[in-house]
């Protein structure tokens, strides 16, 4: 019964892409680690451009979310969708223009 | 009596081969989150000592000093830092740019060079010192910068697509600048022999090599075309190219965006193969005798190793040691292999004749290893 409840709990998460189906520390991890591998564990840029919050702080959230979601064609940042849901890119936007973990 | 008591002591001190610690089987493993590195004895697989206060060694390489007592750290903001691995200490550390991405040390050990990014270019020191000896603005992030014979450096411009070679031999630089590389060269490596500098292109599909025999080098594509009628799948880590890619009589190379290796014969650099892979191959690292290369790969991917016969071209071996394995490095006779897993905070030792887990060593976010025997091969 439990199982069948978090079963559904967790569906409905996902359609309303609920923040609370996302996991802040993993994905601050994979900002760090994975977006760093081209844009520096401290994101000041590398391949990558700068991607601090003063260096993002002209593009609204919806500009940046499509960016991760489907890349930049014709150069080397790629389309995330693969990987995340938009609950979560819309997480790492927060983070990126904050630079704060919620 | 006394003349005895002095003899000893001198003894002791400057003639004492019982007190020398010798450094051929040690090597240096970076922490990357907390700018340290682990200071590791080879042989008796085991970490030494730790060296702190090194600032941001994400994506962080290093070169040896010919005599193996010294390594030259790459930091990616931009220091330059000299350790005593003996001592296990910082000797010397500049911030020479903003931001960097590898070096390399010239034959004769008397020079160190770093690339970078911001601004970009190359900038040469001197070893003892690391004073500026020498500062090539490109213009362009710059990568695959390795050294040649003759006191010479070879890099590459991600931007503009050139190779430059930057002769030291008379103390200032004189450059010999290649055009027509490709578009969006990611990394480069030199063979052992200095001969074939291979540069792989994030804008093309195909690499380019150059015969650094030749009075001037002519840029010529291999593989061409080799993910042709294919989807290239998004890249979420740019491979890494090492002067590792001899085995047996073919290079071994890591395709872009998509799940394989690419095998060229290494003196007419005709295909001869490919291998399907677990994912997008980081490093494809062919063990110090060539007959087996070991393949690690992209996130999200990146919790497998898959070792593959030089000979026949197959998959032999897959294991997972855990998540996040980055970095790979051999014995130098290859009996061995250290490899980092990030995440799980170890670095992993195994057999590679059985594939039996060795040792486990502790380490923070473990990324590159270097052994110290790097210290005689060229373009390391």
């Amino acid at each position: 019964m439990n199982k069948v409840f978090a079963f559904l709990f967790l569906a409905s998460a996902a359609i309303a892409g609920d923040r609370a189906a996302v996991d802040g520390p993993a994905l601050e991890r994979l900002v760090k680690q994975d977006c760093g591998s081209c844009h520096g564990l401290t994101l000041k840029g590398g391949l990558g451009p700068d991607i601090r919050p003063d260096s993002l702080a002209h593009h609204d959230p919806e500009t940046l979310g499509t960016i991760i979601l489907d890349g930049i064609p014709g150069t080397a940042m790629p389309p995330w969708r693969p990987l995340l849901t938009k609950a979560e890119v819309e997480w790492v936007v927060t983070y990126l223009l904050t630079g704060v973990a919620e | 009596m006394n003349r005895l008591i002095l003899t000893t002591i001198c003894g002791l001190v400057f003639g004492a081969p019982a007190f020398a610690q010798s450094t051929g089987d040690l090597g240096i493993v970076v922490e990357r989150a907390t700018g340290s590195l682990l200071v590791v004895d080879q042989s008796d697989r085991a970490r030494i000592g730790r060296i702190e206060g090194l600032g941001d060694l994400s994506h962080a390489s290093l070169v040896y000093s010919p005599d193996q007592q010294f390594a030259f750290v790459f930091g990616r903001d931009g220091g330059l830092t000299k350790v005593d691995i003996l001592s296990q200490t910082i000797v010397a550390r500049v911030m020479q740019a903003g931001n960097s991405i590898g070096g390399a040390i010239s034959d004769d050990g008397k020079l160190v060079a770093v690339s970078n990014y911001e601004p970009g270019g190359v900038r040469i020191f001197d070893t003892a010192t690391l004073e500026m000896v020498a500062d090539i603005p490109t213009g362009s992030k710059t990568i695959g910068l390795v050294d040649i014979p003759g006191s010479r450096f070879v890099f590459t411009l991600w931007d503009d697509g050139e190779t430059w070679i930057a002769d030291m031999s008379s103390g200032t630089p004189e450059i010999t600048k290649i055009k027509d590389i490709g578009i969006n060269p990611y990394d480069a490596l030199v063979t052992a022999d200095g001969r074939t500098y291979i540069t792989g292109l994030f804008g093309e599909d195909h690499l380019t090599a150059l015969d650094l025999w030749q009075e001037t080098p002519e840029p010529q594509p291999i593989l061409q075309g080799y993910g042709k009628g294919r989807e290239g799948l998004p890249v979420y880590k740019m491979p890494h190219l090492e002067g590792w890619a001899l085995a047996g009589g073919e290079f071994v190379l890591p395709a872009v965006g998509q799940h394989e290796v690419l095998w060229v014969d290494a003196r007419s650099l005709q295909e001869t193969g490919r291998t399907p892979t677990h994912g997008q191959p980081v490093f494809a690292m062919s063990r110090p005798d060539g007959r087996h290369v070991w393949v690690n790969f992209a996130h999200p991917l990146n919790d497998t190793i898959q070792v593959i016969d030089s000979t026949t071209k197959a998959v032999i071996h897959e294991f997972s040691p855990g998540p996040g394995v980055l970095h790979m490095e051999f014995t130098p006779r290859g009996h061995e292999v250290w490899l980092s897993v990030r995440d799980a905070g170890k670095v992993m030792i195994y057999d590679t004749q059985t594939f039996e887990k060795l040792r486990e060593i502790e380490a923070d976010s473990p990324s590159g290893i270097f052994f110290t025997a790097r210290a005689h091969r060229l373009g390391l």
